[in-house]
């Protein structure tokens, strides 16, 4: 019935509150990246895509509240978040430096219903990420190599040097392009993401590949409007855009 | 009642607490805070107005505002989100400037600037030498992302009254709120009373 | 371009806090030009006093939203209306 149907979808998502969630492990996946791994006692799951807020207070009663990007796949045993550390940022600096295993602090999530995929939407998918936009295009990827793996994916990620490319190792097979310092002897792309080079890593069209973008304001507004360029439809892309302070 | 971050604090560079109104911490940079996108009019095509509660309506073009008499202004500034700045270096001229000779029975004007934001004050706040429209900051000409060409200046309120992109004032009887006030922050805006939201 | 402008995901923390519901996969209309799209499309402004959602075609106010330190204030009158499907 279209209303049950409707009503279920406005079912609401678990409460979105506050929670307090402890640090369980810190890996560092680049200089300037870390991997947190989080212990959430009443997590509900979540899609692939979504992110959580997390919040820092200080003694002083000072508070600063960030989002990021959620990089396990839903059924991980532990929650984990990927964190770039900014220069001036508010709160990554304490999360890239400072969190050790035990730490606590508070997490609101998941949060997101509009850049998710899971597998029942089908592919090909086309994954195209800025700088740390791979962290939910990562949790995106790692959930359909889990759960349908025979789904084709294209996954192409712009980073500014190897040091910065997160992921590096699960990154057998997609297409990455340098645009600051590509590794002695790359014969690769090294330059930012353009038309021309999605026309050349992109499903075609006709293939209705399911795209995602992430990564900065820019990236992604390049990214969108080239892919319609390309004639892909707008509907099938997906956007989420990561401040240049978002952290 | 959050947890306490162990090892999590503020930046914020040392200085001169005592000059800080309640609530407020220094920054080093100027964050750029906005509503909306900069605009970005051009100077053949901007225009300041006073309007209103006045027999004529007051229109400068660029050249014609820049060829008022200017001053500079050096004074600190207070954020409503609790940064503030000290000994700030403007340049502009004084709304005295403009509303000289003018006679208005308006207790309150409206700041209205490019892009819709809308800022409400009451008049004595932007007159006798309380309030410019600015054009210079620390020596060069003001940036877009900090309200270039020209914004209102009121450094004794919180900066939200220092409405960027301004195009005019509209001088009014009465007080309508503008776009933050008319969403939970405070009708006057004097940091040192810490009237930051409704009911302060 | 303004690298610190966001999008609709950025604001859908605050609203799904308000209204328990899942907010940026709804279409908005924009009541200044019409335009049509998810709320995740939307243009984001959250360094400031509050939160500003625009259209991405025309730049009106679609939403505000603010927090006090007791209360949320937030107002739709920049969407002439939502759909869910």
């Amino acid at each position: 019935m279209a209303g049950a149907a409707l009503l279920g979808r406005l079912t609401p998502p678990p409460a979105l509150r506050w929670q307090i969630a402890r640090v369980v492990s810190v890996r560092a996946e680049t200089p300037r990246a870390i991997t947190l791994a989080l212990d959430v006692p009443e997590w509900p799951g979540h899609r692939a895509g979504q992110h959580v807020d997390v919040r820092l207070t200080a003694e002083d009663g000072y508070r600063a509240q960030r989002s990021y990007s959620i990089a396990s796949p839903p059924l991980a045993s532990v929650l984990e978040i990927t964190v770039e550390r900014l220069e001036d940022g508010e709160v990554s600096p304490w999360l890239a430096r400072e969190a050790e295993p035990g730490d606590e602090l508070e997490l609101r999530g998941p949060i997101g219903g509009y850049f998710v995929w899971e597998p029942a939407r089908g592919g090909p998918l086309l994954l195209i990420a800025g700088g740390s936009g791979l962290v939910p295009l990562m949790g995106i990827e790692r959930l359909r190599r889990a759960a349908t793996p025979e789904l084709a994916s294209t996954l192409l990620v712009s980073a500014r040097s190897p040091e910065e490319l997160i992921y590096a190792e699960e990154l057998e097979g997609a297409v990455v392009t340098y645009t600051r310092e590509p590794p002695p002897g790359w014969t690769g792309y090294a330059r930012r993401v353009d038309r021309a080079m999605l026309a050349e890593v992109a499903p075609p069209p006709e293939q209705r590949p399911h795209c995602y973008v992430c990564g900065p304001t820019s990236f992604v507004e390049v990214v969108a409007e080239a892919l319609v360029a390309l004639g892909h439809h707008r509907a099938l892309i997906k956007t989420e855009r990561f401040g240049a302070t978002g952290g | 009642m959050s947890p306490i971050t162990r090892g999590f604090r503020r930046r914020e560079p040392s200085g001169d607490d005592s000059r800080l109104p309640p609530g407020q911490h220094l920054v080093g940079g100027f964050p750029v805070l906005s509503a909306g996108p900069t605009p970005h009019t051009p100077l053949d095509q901007w225009t300041f107005t006073i309007d209103g509660m006045i027999d004529e309506p007051l229109r400068w073009t660029w050249e014609e505002l820049r060829a008022l008499p200017a001053e500079p202004v050096r004074c600190d500034i207070h954020c409503v989100t609790s940064w503030s700045k000290l000994d700030t270096e403007w340049e502009g001229v004084s709304l005295d400037t403009l509303l000289d000779g003018v006679a208005t029975e308006a207790d309150y004007v409206t700041a209205w600037c490019d892009g819709g934001y809308t800022t409400n004050l009451p008049i004595e706040d932007v007159t006798d030498g309380r309030a410019w429209v600015a054009f210079g900051y620390d020596g060069r000409p003001l940036e877009p992302e900090h309200g270039g060409p020209a914004r209102l200046l009121v450094p004794h309120l919180y900066l939200w009254k220092s409405a960027k992109w301004v195009r005019g004032i509209t001088l009014r009887p009465d007080n309508e709120p503008g776009f933050w006030e008319a969403l939970g922050y405070h009708q006057r805006g004097d940091p040192w009373q810490e009237q930051r939201y409704w009911g302060d | 371009m303004d690298e610190t402008m966001l999008d609709g995901n950025a604001a859908a923390g605050d609203f799904q806090e308000l209204f328990a519901v899942e907010v940026t996969q709804m279409v908005g209309v924009c009541a200044g030009c019409g335009l049509t799209g998810p709320l995740a499309e939307a243009h984001a402004f959250s360094l400031a006093p509050g939160l500003t959602l625009r259209c991405p075609g025309c730049d009106a106010v679609l939403a505000r939203l603010v927090h006090l330190p007791d209360r949320t204030l937030f107002e739709l009158r920049g969407l002439r209306r939502l759909e869910v499907s």
